[in-house]
């Protein structure tokens, strides 16, 4: 589950880590109100405004502006507030709709007054699936792209390893600070961020989390200027408050309305629907999809119990995608018998009453020959297949038909 | 022969009395697997499924003997499950669970790491060597005992390679399902390397799907070291890039985190790779028996 910005600050700062100050503002009166009380806070008129949606690079598409006064600031706000913000993120990237951004950050300027002796980080905690250790990464190239600096400058990306049972040790917070060329008071600022930052990490039992840039201010502070932050979707029952944070508006409408069904469903472009039991045998089928000359419209994983409501639920998500061509539904009956299935197909069929694209079913395993029987005696436009060769063949004839 | 299950197992179910442990314990006993007991704390001294209920494992192998455990618990408590059984001495841990957060799981990583125990799973079907023993969900029925050894991270997709494998007139010696998370205790080259040490299994059927570096390992391991056949698959050819991690994970990810990438590197390393998933029995059976 991904945090806003400003959520991500939050939990940061609840941690002691120090963050960059702002306001969050959903209209155009509570963004001037918020300027005015951050203008109050940090005796400055200078303020960044930032549109909060889950995309990074959103300076590149005019997401993120300086405001240098009230003027400026209510140009700004209104601009991005409501906007169609494209990011290389976005779908589509910078070609693409956009997302639209419903909440805008009121930043205090943490660059000035100094601009000339600040400088921009990277600080980035994960967890290292080779090595089964979470790991910091960190870089003195802030704020550009992380990939770029490791592809040009290898030697300037640093990883620090932490113990699982000992935790960052303080000798390992003063290596990162020492290798970031940090002195002073900066430096002992940076072993302060560091060792909070990472006891936010396992705290929150985060997947990710990227400040990029961490800033040494023109006065030796460290302070979060961005954060992203990701947190583990199987941990959050520990974690009841930072559940509802969840912005179910940043995410595919339909993926949110498929996973309240017990769907695992993601959208994608092509012209085959699919309804699979499993992640794995899903991806096959959708590879199965591609190799039959089409491709996948979707990833569907019905799960352990693909029983008849599902199996209908799964039917009209799909069915509302136009570009739909035809569907398979592809079912290995282990624990699920495949009678059943077959039944809540040709229910599902029945109810839904205008299917006009043709449905290849292919039921394997526990009962297959019985549901193989209900399939073909139903006398709906199914074509049945028992084998994955079978049901592959099904597919290229298809939609050769329909070309 | 097999590897890490047979006739010689001896298994306690932690989570016995819940609804999953329940059913699937019935399941493997029908199947014929040795089931000594079950462990849910404070339920010990009752029986259950006609067999002794224990508080601890540590009980279940002290008077029963249990070597292998398997467990139904739910995600919240399954890490502290592991850990019990670690601790406790058998030889082979399957966990079923689904869902175990990852911070959880870097602590039983690190737990069992210098003892002597091997962990199947988490979020797995577990592992059977037919005709001997059933240690997890899968249907039992569509196994056949043979020489083929099957190493997956999927549940539903190694059935369909179990079942292309009976089908092709060939059976399994052992079928592994290493389990899907990011943090799992047996790897695909550790599942390989057991078959490939194992005298009465023929030829490896390894199925690997995106993400992660575990196929490519494998692969360099057999291009080194393999005396038998292994036909690869790898699912997720036509899925969406970068749907779960951030930019910073790309970094230690690399470039072989692709569908597209670990097929070559399986290819350049003499895996038998095979496109469509509905090809893995025949080309198997085309390798072996010609």
């Amino acid at each position: 589950m991904n945090l806003h910005e400003y959520q991500g600050k939050e939990l940061l700062a609840s941690y002691g880590v120090d963050i960059q100050r702002g306001k969050v503002a959903t209209t155009a009166e509570e963004a001037e109100a918020s300027y005015a009380a951050l203008r109050d806070e940090t005796q400055t008129d200078f303020v960044v405004v930032k549109a909060q949606i889950h995309a990074g690079g959103r300076g590149k598409g005019g997401g993120v502006k300086l405001a240098k006064n009230l003027d400026e600031f209510k140009e700004h706000s209104n601009a991005i507030l409501g906007m169609m913000l494209k990011t290389p993120q976005t779908p589509g990237g910078l070609d693409g709709e956009g997302k639209l951004v419903r909440k805008i950050l009121i930043a205090e300027d943490v660059y000035a007054p100094d601009f000339d002796a600040c400088e921009e980080m990277y600080i980035s905690i994960l967890m290292d699936r080779a090595k089964k250790q979470n790991v910091i990464i960190y870089s003195t190239e802030g704020g550009m792209d992380i990939e770029e600096v490791a592809e040009k400058t290898p030697d300037l990306v640093h990883k620090e390893y932490i113990d699982p049972n000992l935790g960052l040790l303080p000798f390992q917070a003063r290596k990162v600070a020492f290798n970031l060329g940090l002195s002073g008071a900066a430096f002992k600022g940076m072993v302060k961020f560091i060792s909070n930052l990472y006891k936010a990490f396992v705290g929150s039992d985060a997947s990710l989390f990227e400040i990029n840039p961490c800033l040494k201010t023109g006065d030796d502070r460290i302070i979060a200027v961005d954060c992203k932050v990701s947190l583990d979707d199987n941990a959050l029952f520990r974690h009841k408050d930072l559940a509802e944070l969840r912005d179910e508006k940043e995410e595919d409408p339909t993926e949110v309305e498929a996973k309240s069904y017990g769907l695992n469903f993601v959208n994608l472009d092509g012209n085959v629907g699919c309804m699979v039991n499993g992640a794995g045998l899903a991806m096959a089928t959708m590879d199965i999809i591609k190799l039959s000359g089409g491709s996948p419209a979707n990833f569907l994983d019905v799960g352990g119990t693909a029983d008849a409501a599902r199996v209908e639920q799964a039917f009209r998500i799909i069915l509302r995608d136009p570009n739909v061509k035809a569907i398979l539904i592809n079912i290995f009956g282990g624990i699920v018998r495949c009678d059943r299935v077959a039944n809540g197909v040709v229910d599902a069929y029945k109810n839904i009453g205008d299917i006009n694209v043709p449905i290849i079913v292919r039921l394997q395993g526990t009962n297959a020959d019985i549901a193989k029987q209900i399939i073909d005696d139903s006398g709906l436009e199914v074509h049945s297949a028992i084998l994955l060769k079978e049901a592959a063949e099904i597919v290229e004839k298809v939609l050769a038909k329909h070309q | 022969m097999s590897v890490l299950v047979g006739n010689h197992s001896r298994v306690v179910v932690q989570g016995f009395t819940g609804k999953e442990g329940s059913f699937h314990s019935e399941q493997m006993i029908e199947y014929g697997t040795n089931i000594i007991g079950g462990v849910t704390p404070g339920k010990g001294g009752m029986t259950h499924l006609d067999k002794p209920v224990f508080n601890t494992v540590a009980e279940a192998v002290k008077k029963e003997g249990a070597n292998t455990s398997i467990i139904f618990v739910p995600p919240r408590f399954a890490a502290d499950a592991i850990m019990e059984a670690a601790d406790a001495g058998v030889d082979l841990i399957v966990c079923i669970t689904e869902g175990i957060p990852v911070q959880d799981m870097v602590k039983v990583h690190d737990y069992i790491a210098d003892r002597d125990v091997r962990l199947i799973g988490p979020n797995c079907p577990g592992v059977i060597t037919p005709g001997q023993a059933k240690l997890g969900i899968m249907p039992g029925f569509i196994h056949n005992p043979g020489t083929i050894g099957i190493v997956s991270r999927s549940g539903t997709l190694t059935y369909e390679a179990v079942d292309q494998v009976t089908k092709a007139g060939m059976g399994q010696s052992t079928c592994i399902g290493i389990g899907g998370d990011p943090i799992i205790g047996t790897t695909t080259k550790d599942a390989v390397e057991l078959f490939m040490n194992d005298p009465d299994t023929e030829g490896i059927v390894m199925i690997g799907e995106i993400g992660g570096s575990m196929e490519a390992d494998a692969a360099r391991w057999i291009r080194e070291h393999g005396t038998k056949p292994v036909v690869g698959f790898i699912a997720g050819q036509t899925a969406p890039k970068g749907r779960t991690m951030g930019h910073a994970g790309a970094i230690i990810g690399g470039a072989e985190d692709t569908a597209e990438a670990k097929m070559k590197i399986m290819a350049d390393c003499g895996i038998h790779v095979v496109k469509s998933p509905a090809d893995i029995g025949e080309t198997m059976h085309r390798i072996l028996r010609g």
